[in-house]
């Protein structure tokens, strides 16, 4: 695929790791915060070829992960309803609650969908005038033009079937938390390509200069991983914090205007809780008065969720970088993708599924030494 | 060679629905379903109806001496030798796909089984359990496709059976063949037999199936020429086994799970580790692609018409040369070998030159797929 | 009848690069049908009003989000291509350091940001 397999290129990536290997000279610990780059760093193994100084800490970039588990369980909730045709993305539907999955609410005769855009459950709330359509929307900024667009389209066509289940975090206010937190050993961070190409990158200098710390601006390709965690330790090793895109491609410093314009339409900022982390103030996003009567939480009302987490499940340490994911001690063991203590090991964006998909079970040395003696043609 | 008897032989792989429902003016159906050409209850009875479908439907399209006898077991005379016997149900959703249908599936499907066990495949017996109102035109397109699908493979319809439920107990149409095939002599094939040093080989592209059945999934849909790759593969096998014989010491087709979940089997089986190398593994663009869109990675998407061969070293380019002169094995690659180390694990380089495990899959990654 | 089944690996932050092929109205939306290397989808364009047929655009669950500007993809290529091409001349990290805070997509270009 064009602007895709070229940022893969085996050869560059690995001249450019030596660059890195060149230009470190201090152990340094830079922190990706969206999911999908910790899930392209653990695959393409972008961290094994990194000097040994050089840390990537994995940050709470799963939004599923760090949705509220109140919140999954009020998904599983309404989608058992009669009456209710619940839609989600794929992965969201073997992320555990307290009791069950939106895979077994199916299993036990729920009407669960998957679609592939929220604009999919728009349709089908069109074409099932008499049931209640919900669609979950869980995301970073990347994903909630997509969603605020489907529910302006509902507003606008007159829907009455149709509402949006919120759970929207912002990442700016993560990151300053992560920066807050006592014990905090981040250094440097590459920020999401994708977020910024919604948002822009002009919300991150003034968080630069209080903090005194480097941000790149980065995608998620090989090639864009490299280039960001190179410049973010050039900043480092030369003492300078400042903003840098390294997405240029793909991200302006202001961002995309029409999108932020319908955001602020349809949501307005409110306080979040981040699962495994806490309240994060002004953290996430909610439907705002004009589009409130959408908002599945007010329409279906549910009490009496009575939640539970695991007492083995690690995964707020993992959010927050404190430990990786093999280091939590129910990993692989208790918790696998097929029973999976936390959201981390099951969603595609989370940690402890990246860990256990790619395989990183085997200690480091074991991975580089496997496969010797393969000959090339 | 039994005589197929129907009008035209469609091209297998392309089932044709235009064609509509078969021609009813001799069958003497009640006048109702001649006028509504639909599945009921009564085609699973056993009585008159039933006898209808085998006369009018499934006996002209599998026409052989062995069903035409239509006895409750159908007789066969085989070669002396070791059998193989392999069964397998077909679920697949949606029934009809780019490239085929379930009545192919079901076929190959069974014909594959029996081949990668070093067996040649001989005979098929075919159930069905049909959902009330299933569409007669559908089954007749479905069971021409079985009926070319084993002509192809060389093989013989000998016996089956048809089982109606109620209207909303079923989707539409689930398929059971089983299948007995002899084994060849000379060869010595099984899943606990590959050793380290051996060539690992693939006889072509991967995840086209079921990538071309998730590009008409509903919720999911996405234009592309992506076909399923379903085919009967024991002529090319046979092949194979000719060139190498004993050299050929395990053999798969790579279905549910895709590569990496044959593969992951393979090394458990035989106690061994196993490294590939990603830049060796024949993908095609567009399903590369569409793995893109979708968040999937081909290793773990099924195939229909593909092998996977472990042979000694010393018959890798003999048996690649094999692979590639036939007409389903040109994309064929030998992708990596067998290791004494990392036991039970596959390890791929990536393109970055770096190593990752590639895990057993926990799951049904993509269900309903064959 | 149909299958409804759900799958598992569908990443949420993924948007990946196609090009337009065609863009028509529909349903008060503007429309396109983008191509990504063979596999084509409809995806909606309204966040992207300057992407034309033929241009590159970023798509995220259905929705175009950036367009891609080809001249800096290629040039940011370009400049990965050189990169360590010359790392066998390199003394030691310093010069290396130098030589990369000198690099044209260093906000510091004239190489003054040197360490304290």
């Amino acid at each position: 695929m064009k602007y895709l397999a070229e940022f893969r290129n085996g050869e560059i990536a690995q001249r450019m790791a030596r660059e890195i290997h060149a230009i470190a000279t201090r152990p340094w610990k830079i922190m990706e915060v969206c999911g999908g780059q910790t899930h392209s760093i653990i695959k393409n193994g972008i961290d094994q070829m990194l000097p040994a100084g050089i840390e990537m800490i994995h940050g709470p970039g799963c939004p599923v992960c760090v949705t509220p588990l109140e919140l999954i369980d009020k998904a599983l909730a309404i989608a058992a309803q009669p009456g209710v045709i619940f839609c989600s993305f794929g992965d969201m539907l073997r992320v555990p609650g307290t009791d069950a999955d939106l895979f077994q609410i199916k299993g036990a005769g729920g009407d669960v969908r998957v679609v592939y855009s929220p604009l999919d459950a728009v349709e089908i709330a069109a074409k099932n005038p008499d049931k209640q359509v919900v669609f979950f929307g869980v995301g970073f900024e990347t994903t909630a033009p997509a969603n605020a667009m489907s529910v302006h389209v509902a507003k606008r066509r007159g829907l009455k079937n149709f509402s949006l289940l919120v759970s929207h975090v912002l990442v700016p206010p993560a990151i300053a938390a992560i920066l807050e937190s006592p014990g905090n050993k981040v250094q440097a961070f590459l920020l999401a390509g994708h977020v910024c190409s919604v948002m822009g990158y002009w919300e991150y200098p003034p968080i630069a200069a209080k903090y005194e710390i480097p941000l790149v601006v980065t995608g998620f390709e090989p090639l864009d991983l490299l280039d960001g965690i190179r410049r973010a330790v050039i900043q480092l090793e030369a003492g300078r914090h400042e903003v840098e895109n390294a997405y240029e491609r793909i991200v302006t410093f202001a961002g995309n205007l029409p999108a932020q314009r319908l955001l602020a339409e349809v949501f307005e900022v409110t306080d979040r809780a981040w699962r495994g982390i806490g309240v994060i103030p002004k953290s996430g996003w909610r439907l705002s008065e004009a589009y409130r009567e959408f908002d599945a939480e007010e329409r279906f009302h549910i009490t009496g969720i009575h939640t539970e987490e695991s007492p083995l499940c690690r995964a707020g340490d993992v959010l927050r970088g404190a430990i990786k994911p093999a280091e939590c001690a129910a990993f692989g063991k208790e918790c696998t993708p097929r029973h999976p203590l936390g959201a981390t090991m099951v969603s595609s964006e989370g940690a402890c599924a990246a860990y256990f998909n790619y395989g990183r079970f085997l200690s480091a040395e074991e991975l580089a030494t496997a496969g010797s003696g393969l000959t090339h043609a | 060679m039994p005589e197929i008897a129907k009008p035209e032989t469609p091209d297998v792989g392309a089932t044709d629905l235009s064609k509509g429902a078969p021609d009813f003016s001799s069958w003497s159906c009640p006048l109702p379903l001649v006028g509504y050409p639909t599945i009921v209850m009564g085609h699973g009875g056993g009585g008159k109806l039933g006898n209808e479908l085998v006369e009018h439907l499934f006996l002209p399209a599998f026409r052989n001496a062995a069903l035409e006898s239509l006895g409750d077991a159908a007789v066969l005379n085989l070669p002396s030798g070791r059998l193989a016997m392999s069964t397998d149900s077909f679920v697949v959703q949606p029934l009809f796909f780019p490239g085929g249908s379930i009545g192919e599936l079901a076929v190959n499907g069974t014909v594959n089984d029996l081949a990668v066990s070093g067996a040649a495949p001989k005979f098929l017996s075919a159930s069905f359990i049909l959902e009330e109102g299933f569409p007669l035109a559908q089954l007749a397109a479905m069971v021409e496709a079985m009926a070319a699908a084993a002509a192809t493979a060389g093989v013989q319809i000998v016996t089956g059976d048809t089982k109606v439920v109620e209207r909303g107990h079923g989707d539409g149409c689930y398929i059971n063949t089983a299948g007995i095939g002899v084994l060849r002599e000379g060869i010595q094939v099984g899943p606990n037999r590959a050793k380290p040093g051996d060539a690992i080989l693939v006889s072509g592209m991967i995840g086209d199936h079921g990538m071309a059945i998730m590009s008409v999934r509903e919720g999911l849909e996405f234009e592309s020429q992506i076909r399923s790759d379903c085919a009967a593969l024991n002529g090319m096998i046979g092949e194979v086994l000719d060139a190498a014989g004993l050299a050929v010491h395990a053999m798969r087709d790579p279905t549910r799970g895709g590569l990496a979940s044959t593969l992951n089997e393979i090394a458990q089986a035989s106690g061994v580790g196993i490294t590939i190398d990603e830049a060796r593994l024949p993908v095609r663009t567009e399903v590369q692609s569409a793995c893109e869109l979708l968040g999937l990675d081909p290793v773990y998407v099924a195939n229909e018409g593909k092998a996977v061969f472990f042979v000694a070293a010393e018959a890798a380019e003999q048996v690649l040369a094999v692979l590639k002169a036939h007409p389903l094995g040109r994309d064929a690659a030998v992708i990596g070998h067998v290791t004494a180390e990392h036991k039970g694990m596959l390890v791929a380089r990536t393109a970055m030159g770096a190593n990752r495990v590639i895990a057993q899959q926990i799951g049904e990654q993509l269900p309903r797929i064959c | 009848m149909g299958a409804r089944e759900g799958y598992k690996g569908f990443a949420m932050c993924l948007a990946i690069p196609g090009k337009v092929i065609g863009i028509a109205e529909e349903n008060g939306l503007r429309m396109g049908r983008v191509d990504f290397g063979g596999v084509v989808k409809r995806v909606c364009l309204d966040y992207v009003p300057d992407v034309e047929v033929g241009d590159y655009t970023i798509v995220h669950v259905g929705f175009a989000l950036s367009k891609i500007d080809e001249d800096e993809a290629l040039r940011t290529l370009e400049i990965f291509r050189q990169m360590g091409v010359l790392e066998e001349e390199l003394a030691d990290g310093d010069e290396a350091f130098a030589r990369a805070a000198s690099a044209p997509s260093s906000p510091c270009p004239d190489g003054s940001c040197v360490p304290k």
